[in-house]
């Protein structure tokens, strides 16, 4: 990339960091609370908000899909006007919707307004089975087009020539080779490995892909769902489940090699370790993930904690900083899921040697 | 916390778009991609193997050269070897068989030359004989002339056979 297109990507992050702020003066008239605005900056919602040009706000109406005892609710999000207090009630199949901390509420019968019990919590409506299309799901859908537009494309080079790519194709070979020779072919074996590219593949690009657009500013926080990372460590705990061979569950539940009284010992805490691989996986995941959009909205954040425009001067470039760590950060996370669930397959399908 | 809390909607969303995702990919994109890869990584592979194996042969085709050449000298030393020792041979035979030409031809000069001399002898004794007996006859015809001369003959020869 030339320095030229370099300085324009950097001129397009300031621009938004600046949109940001504008955004932010506006919640600044009430109280400001940084932990509400970074919660509500890092967590789903139902529609997908850019920005505030003056009174309006550049906002993207997504589907609000809802099931209940009475059937399926469907509405588009901008029903409720960007209330997430649980202030608008949408009608809708005579049933009545409140966004309440961007969780959709359906009230009870007869109801009519949210109210809150003690604990602070809706006490007079229930949540739904909610398929919405939120701001994340459209986010995860906007990374499947990506990777569909990159790859078909790629694969179709090699029916044209038999030659390397060239320019961007030739940078996604690059990767797909270093995911084949450095990460599954290593962990999981010659024999085997070609059996899981499929999934290691999927999931690195798609994780890389996610993470660096939710670099984006506006864009969704994705693979800092816990939600989502459950969803991916799910399919790895799967493959290892259903890919394992006997020795492998034997090794689990009745350990060769060791006495009786400790072999009964190490089921319980084998049988945990299973379950444990798949879980550290989507912990880090979200956590790194979360823990780096946390840290940008921090930094921005303090100028209103100070409430001093002069902050900016230090904040912004230190966000800055924080955004092109990330930039790496995006690109390590989805090599360490990728190896560790590869690392775990290989356990897993690994053929031991009898002794 | 709301924060760690999985929401059922986006774990379904997740799941079903990674899953569907994963077989879209691997039917149009990962396995042409990886078999293109392998396709060419292989082709890479035996290119290398061919340019090794025909540099060996190109080796082995110089060898061979070398050895011909070798081969070649070293028939050429033969050959000329050969050439001058026939030389040698040829000369050497030349000279005996001109020595033993040149020593029939002596020996036949000499031949002749005796046959010539032992002719040349025989007529001159037969000239000598044939002149001898003219004189004898011109002396016997003085001799006779008279008596005497007969008498002094018949004695001198009477002497003579008294010698003998």
């Amino acid at each position: 990339m030339s320095t030229k297109s370099i300085s324009k990507l950097f001129l397009i992050f300031v621009l938004f960091f600046v949109q940001n702020l504008k955004a932010f003066t506006q919640e600044e008239g009430s109280d400001f609370n940084p932990t509400d605005m970074i919660m509500h900056h890092i967590q789903d919602s139902y529609d997908w908000h850019f920005f505030d040009l003056g009174e309006t706000s550049v906002t993207l109406s997504l589907p609000v899909i809802l099931k209940t005892d009475q059937g399926w609710i469907t509405f588009m999000s901008s029903a409720f006007h960007h209330d997430s207090e649980g202030g608008v009630v949408v009608e809708k199949e005579g049933q009545r919707v409140v966004n309440y901390h961007e969780k959709a509420y359906v009230l009870n019968e007869g109801e009519t307004a949210l109210e809150f019990g003690e604990d602070h919590y809706p006490n007079n409506a229930v949540r739904p089975l909610d398929l919405s299309i939120t701001k994340n799901v459209a986010s995860i859908f906007l990374s499947v087009i990506v990777l569909l537009l990159l790859f078909p494309r790629l694969a179709s080079h090699y029916k044209k020539s038999d030659k390397a790519p060239k320019g961007l194709n030739n940078a996604l070979e690059t990767l797909v080779i270093f995911v084949r020779d450095d990460i599954a072919r290593p962990q999981i074996g010659e024999k085997k490995f070609m059996k899981f590219m499929p999934f290691l593949l999927t999931v690195f690009f798609f994780i890389w892909v996610t993470n660096l657009l939710g670099l984006l500013p506006g864009a969704a926080n994705v693979t800092g769902s816990i939600s989502v990372t459950v969803a991916l460590g799910l399919i790895t705990l799967l493959l290892m489940i259903f890919n394992g061979t006997k020795d492998y569950w034997k090794h689990i539940f009745w350990m060769p090699g060791v006495p009786v009284p400790v072999r009964i010992l190490l089921a319980p805490i084998e049988l945990v370790g299973l379950f444990i691989k798949p879980i550290a996986l989507m912990i880090r995941l979200f956590a790194n993930i979360t823990a780096g959009h946390i840290i940008i909205l921090s930094l921005i954040g303090l100028i209103f904690i100070l409430s001093s425009a002069g902050v900016a001067f230090i904040s912004v470039p230190f966000a800055l900083f924080i955004s092109v760590l990330e930039l790496l950060v995006a690109f390590l996370q989805a090599f360490i899921f990728t190896m560790l669930s590869a690392l775990f397959i290989g356990m897993a399908v690994e053929e031991h040697e009898h002794h | 916390m709301d924060l760690v809390k999985p929401e059922f909607g986006l774990f379904f969303w997740q799941l079903v778009t990674i899953v569907i995702l994963i077989f879209l990919l691997a039917k149009f994109a990962w396995k042409p991609i990886l078999k293109g890869i392998k396709a060419r990584e292989d082709n890479i592979n035996e290119s290398l193997n061919a340019a090794e194996d025909a540099k060996k042969e190109m080796i082995s085709l110089q060898d061979k050269n070398q050895d011909m050449i070798k081969e070649a000298r070293a028939e050429r030393d033969q050959m000329l070897k050969e050439a001058q020792a026939a030389r040698k041979r040829l000369l050497e035979e030349a000279n005996t068989q001109a020595a033993e030409k040149a020593s029939q031809i002596v020996a036949k000069a000499q031949e002749t030359i005796e046959a010539d001399k032992k002719a040349a002898l025989a007529e001159i004794k037969s000239e000598v004989a044939q002149l001898s007996l003219q004189i004898a006859e011109k002396i016997i015809v003085a001799n006779l002339k008279d008596d005497k001369s007969q008498q002094e003959l018949v004695e001198n020869m009477l002497k003579d056979v008294k010698l003998n």
